[in-house]
Formats: C-alpha cells, structure tokens, sequence
C-alpha cells in the first residue's frame, strides 16, 4: 500500500479525516515553499499536495493563479519541484503532486514518473488528464510505482464515474462543486452526494476539494469524506501577509485550525 | 454537396478526436459531459435535414453566402499567379466567422441552453458571437484579453451594441489565450445552462472537427466556383492559420485532390529568429494546450510562450490539431509571414483591386506572393492560387493606419 493509503488507514482507524495542503511550488519562492509546506506538516496538515505552477491552469481560480504567476515569474523549473518534493518528504508527510498535463509531456512522462519516484512522491493528482488519455501515464505510474488521482464531478456520468476510479490509486479527487479552485461561504450539497456515488464503486479513499477554507468546513466535509483537501484558503495565507514571517504564522495557524476540523466530523 | 453534409466515413479524426497523434480530450472531468452531450448533439444535427436546411437557410439568407471567387486580375499581375479571392470578408458580420457562430448557435438552441461564452482576441469571433446571440436571444458573454480590448475598442462597442457582456481578462499576457482560460473556467462552473462558441478549430473534442464541419462550406463552395471559372482545379489553396478555422475551412474541400498543394501562412510577427512570432507549427512543439494535443509555442518546461503579431487575430501560441496533423502527413505545407510582408501585400491588394483584407488574410496574400515563383517554374505556366481573404479589413483601419504612418496627429 502506498504511504497515501497508509495515512488514510491511520486516519480512518482514529475515526477522523485526512487533511490534505495544497501550496504551489516555488511561491512565495524555492526556498519559501519549502517553509511553508514544512509549517504546514508541523502544524497539522497530513498530506502535502505541491502543485506544479502552469501558465494556463484552467481549474485554478484567482488566488492560486496569482501564487503560480508569482513562482513563475520567480524562474521556478519543473525540476525545483522534484527537490521540493524531496525536501518536504524528509518530513515524513506523503507528498502527491499535482500538475496539469503539459509540464509533464514536455519532462518526459517516464522520466517524470522516475524522478518523481526518486524524490519520494508518492503520485500524481492530474486535473486536465483523463483516463482516456492517459495511456503513457498508467504503464509510468505502474513501473515507478506512483498513485494516480484522477479527478471525479457532479456532472460525472456513472459509467464514467466507475471507469475514472477503476484507474486511480492511493485516492479519488472528488470535486465538491462545479467550479474552479478557490475558498467559498459554503461547501457544495453535491459533494455528500458525489462521495456516496464513488463509495458505491470503490473501497479507496475520496478527498473532497474546492471550496474548503475555514474548521468549521474541514469539519462538515469530514463528515462524508476521508479526506479534505485545502488550497486557495493557505495559499492566501502568504498572498496577504505583510511580510513571510506573517505569512507562515497565519499559514500555521490557518493549518492548525482546519487540523481541528477534520478531528470533528460533523455527522 | 451541401455545405453542411456529414463527413465522409473513415476520415480523421478517430471517435475521440485524434487527428494522428494529436487532438483528443484534455480538459477537467466536470466538462467530459458537456463535450459528450455536444458531441452527440453535433452528430444527431449532422445527420438531420431540418437541421441543415435550417444552417442552409442561414447561411444564405442571413450570412450572405456563397462568398464571391473573385478574379483578381491587377493583383495577379503584380506577383506572377492568377489570383482566385474567396471573398469571405464579404460576409455578414465581416469575415469567415459568421459561418461558425451560426452553426454552434443553432446547436446551442437545440441543446436548450439559453446562454452562450466566447473568447476574442481581433474581437472578429465576439462580434459573430454576439450577432448571433442577438439572433437567437440567448445571453452572451465575451472574454478578451484587457490589452485586446484597448487595441480594438471599436469591436467591443459593437458587441455590446449587440447585447453581449464583455469581460475583460486581467490574468497572464491579458490577450487570447489567457481569455480562453477565463472562458474554460466559466465553462466549468456554468456548464450546465451554457455553451462555450469557441471561436476556432481548436480546444477539445468535438470543437476541432465540428468546427471544420461548419465551416467547410467555403472550400466547397472554392473548389465548384473554380472549376466553373477556370474549367480545372487550382494548383494551390493559400489561407492563414492561427488557430486555423479559415484555413481548414477551405483545405478541407481540397485535401482528397492530390493535385491541390494546401499552404497556410502563420504569423511570422517580427521574424523567426526574433522569436516574437505566432508560428505554432514552424518555430513551436508538440504539446497540450487547451484542451488539445498539438504545436505549441512553449518553453522546456512546457510552460506557454507569449506570441506575437501584429495581426491579432493570428496572435495565438497554439494551433487546432487538424493542422498539426496536416503538417506531419506533409499534406500541407506551413510557412511563416512576417508581419512587414503581410503588411506589404496589404498595401497592394488596397492599391490593385480597391478592397481592403483583414491584417490576418493579408498573411495569406503575402504567402501567395511568397510561392508563386517557385510554382510558376515548377509548372512551366501561370500557377492559379486560390487565396482565401477570410475577412476584411475595417477593423485594423487603426492597426494599418499607424502602421504606414497615415494617421493625422490628432487622431
């Protein structure tokens, strides 16, 4: 079992949800993600999820554009991800990416696969990757072992539903809303729902993402997930902050409390 | 043949939209059932006579089509080649476009959504977009790039003299790509009252080859207009491509006639070793931008690389797959224009023949230049070139006018 799995286990066994960070690589800068996802294990968050920073992140709302513009800009490469990586699996936390497809492609998808493996990630989350189109990465994620997350909607048809999970490993994304990335007042009433349809289909974990800022919704969504997963809401953490220093004490903070929620399922 | 007839079986693309290697599905999952509800909508349409009579009907009574193949004699003597016009800047609405927007807008009202997105770079496809919104009253909103919407402040009026919203788009480069990103990400949380009118024959499956399909009339309509003038078929078809709709939708006619060479001309901006240019498939990679596999103007990381044009509707750092597909089977040939020859053939078309081209056809006009002496000797006579002026020039009266200086200090 992959030490995904393994987090969830644990999680399950102590009747709570895994939570899931999610900060994009090289923002604020290299050095600066590593800071930040380093806090974010120490204050609490179970997985790291570092996103690869992407010129045209089409499911990413304002707030993560604005920190992958920032890495970017910073001259951030694919390969200061994979030592991002690295660095933040030391910590022990399981580290999944996530990336749109072309950075990949342009790496090399078993090179990618095999450096990825090397640093300690332990799989891919690929938003604008489909199971249909994903043949080079399924014999990549076989031979280096990888997880792969493929993502489920609402508006997923059943049969698209159970084929998208026969391909995941470690876990499914189940995308609580119609929508891009980003914090909102209220959490989806399809999530429960969706939840329920990818149970009916598998015994793997589901993380529910998009939309989750605050304890209290780490909560209402530990309520029928397994995991939470948490980005625009820390990621702005940094965004705002007058300062780093600022920055990461709202991060920990911010971790801690969304730590606590997903200890208080909300059934 | 009708304009709007199904295509004939065994072509590319496959079921999934693979043109070869490239086109497919790359796009969030919460979009697959829209694309698939799309899909079947545009095949169920294809496949119905009311249906094409209805985009029939349309296109000649509303559009303004069949477009005139026009002779251009004075033109033709300049660069050695007898120069066919399909003069689809004739049509309403300016440009090839026209035909496109209908096509969808039709579909939109069969699928019973009520709303329609679109991006724009030129604002050519917003203007489409909104006349046929206004036609069909359904709400429309139009993305563009902020910086598109100071360099063509006139098509933003007129898209909201039709009644369309216009966003401006403030994240990335602030032009058309980054307006097809804020389109997608409306696309995804609106999907299910709203169709996404993409403008060209690119992004995911089925855009690429519906799109070709709703356009195709012109190439159709070439290749009889051309028999009937001249008694033969041309020796070349020339059409620009940035993402290519205007290009495909004349090639498509052609591809099954060995004898037709097919040239698309991409934005060569300030020249290829300037790297400030637009040419996808000349100076780009094999990549996956959105939605599609295909060329893509990007660095090692795969990171997406600004383009450049002084044409912009040819500004884009992509291309639809069926050209990246074109390009690798060798059945037609890409060559880039640079911005300065582009603006040459402008100038002459306006000084020969009195009719001012889009800056984006004046590519085409410029490669037509470009291969009619190398043609005129292969051949041993006067080559005939079919050039498709795919829309006119009013829009870049600005762009042109600071261009060759002739704009009063005032203005």
């Amino acid at each position: 079992m992959s030490r995904i799995g393994v987090a969830f286990d644990k999680a399950r066994a102590d009747g709570r949800a895994v939570l899931v960070g999610c900060m994009p690589a090289g923002f604020p800068t290299v050095e600066g993600s590593i800071a930040a996802m380093t806090a974010m294990v120490a204050a609490g968050v179970d997985v790291i999820e570092v996103e690869i920073p992407y010129s045209d992140p089409v499911m990413d709302g304002p707030v993560i554009q604005k920190a992958s513009d920032i890495a970017l800009t910073g001259g951030v490469r694919t390969a200061d991800t994979l030592r991002i990586v690295e660095a933040v699996a030391a910590t022990g936390a399981p580290v999944v990416t996530m990336t749109y497809w072309n950075p990949i492609e342009q790496y090399g998808v078993d090179a990618f696969a095999r450096d990825l493996a090397a640093a300690g990630g332990t799989g891919l989350i690929t938003p604008d990757l489909i199971p249909d189109e994903a043949d080079e990465w399924l014999a990549a994620s076989d031979a280096h072992g990888l997880d792969r997350t493929f993502l489920v909607s609402p508006s997923s048809t059943d049969a698209r539903l159970r084929m998208t999970v026969e391909h995941c490993r470690g876990f499914v994304y189940a995308t609580a809303i119609m929508g891009v990335t980003g914090a909102r007042s209220q959490t989806s009433d399809a999530a429960p729902v969706l939840v329920s349809r990818v149970r009916e289909v598998t015994d793997l974990p589901v993380g529910v993402g998009l939309g989750v800022g605050t304890g209290a919704q780490a909560g209402t969504v530990a309520g029928y997930a397994d995991g939470v997963i948490v980005g625009s809401a820390l990621v702005r953490c940094l965004l705002d902050a007058p300062d780093p220093a600022a920055g990461l004490a709202a991060l920990r903070t911010l971790s801690a409390e969304l730590a606590d929620g997903v200890r208080d399922p909300r059934r | 043949m009708s304009a709007n007839a199904p295509a004939p079986a065994g072509q590319v693309p496959d079921a999934a939209g693979h043109f070869g290697r490239f086109g497919g599905r790359f796009v969030p999952e919460a979009l697959v059932a829209a694309l698939d509800e799309l899909d079947a909508a545009y095949r169920k349409a294809m496949g119905d006579e009311s249906f094409r009579a209805e985009f029939d009907a349309l296109l000649r009574g509303y559009a303004g089509t069949p477009s005139l193949l026009y002779p251009a004699k004075r033109f033709s003597a300049k660069i050695g080649a007898r120069v066919l016009l399909k003069r689809e800047d004739l049509n309403h609405t300016g440009a090839h476009k026209v035909r496109n927007v209908l096509g969808q807008a039709l579909l939109t009202k069969r699928m019973g959504k009520r709303r329609v997105i679109a991006e724009t770079g030129a604002g050519q496809h917003g203007v489409a977009t909104a006349t046929a919104a206004a036609l069909f009253d359904l709400d429309c909103v139009v993305y563009m790039g902020e910086v598109d919407t100071r360099r063509q402040a006139l098509n933003v009026a007129r898209m909201r003299m039709l009644g369309a919203t216009v966003v401006p788009v403030t994240t990335g480069s602030r032009t058309l790509k980054d307006a097809m990103n804020e389109a997608m990400r409306d696309w995804v949380a609106n999907v299910d009252d709203t169709h996404y009118l993409i403008g060209t024959a690119a992004g995911p499956h089925p855009f690429p080859e519906m799109v070709r399909d709703f356009v195709r009339g012109i190439g159709e309509e070439a290749r009889q207009q051309c028999l009937d003038l001249t008694g033969a078929l041309p020796d070349a078809v020339a059409a620009c491509v940035g993402g290519g709709s205007n290009a495909l939708g004349i090639f498509h006619a052609f591809v099954g006639d060995p004898g037709v060479r097919l040239y698309g001309f991409e934005a060569g901006g300030e020249g290829m070793e300037s790297g400030r240019h637009a040419a996808s498939i000349t100076g780009g990679s094999s990549g996956v931008l959105h939605g599609a596999r295909t060329y893509v103007l990007q660095n090692a990381d795969g990171q997406t690389i600004e383009s450049h044009s002084i044409s912009a509707g040819l500004d884009y750092p992509g291309v639809g797959p069926e050209h990246a597909w074109l390009h690798d089977s060798g059945r037609a040939t890409y060559t880039p224009v640079t911005d300065r020859e582009a603006m040459a053939a402008f100038e002459l078309l306006c000084r020969t023949e009195g009719i001012i081209p889009a800056i984006e056809s004046a590519h085409a006009l410029a490669g037509a230049l470009k291969i009619a002496p190398g043609l005129a000797a292969e051949l041993g006579r006067e080559p005939v070139v079919v050039v498709n002026l795919s829309g006119r020039g009013d829009k870049d009266v600005h762009t042109a006018g600071e261009y060759f200086g002739i704009l009063d200090k005032e203005q």
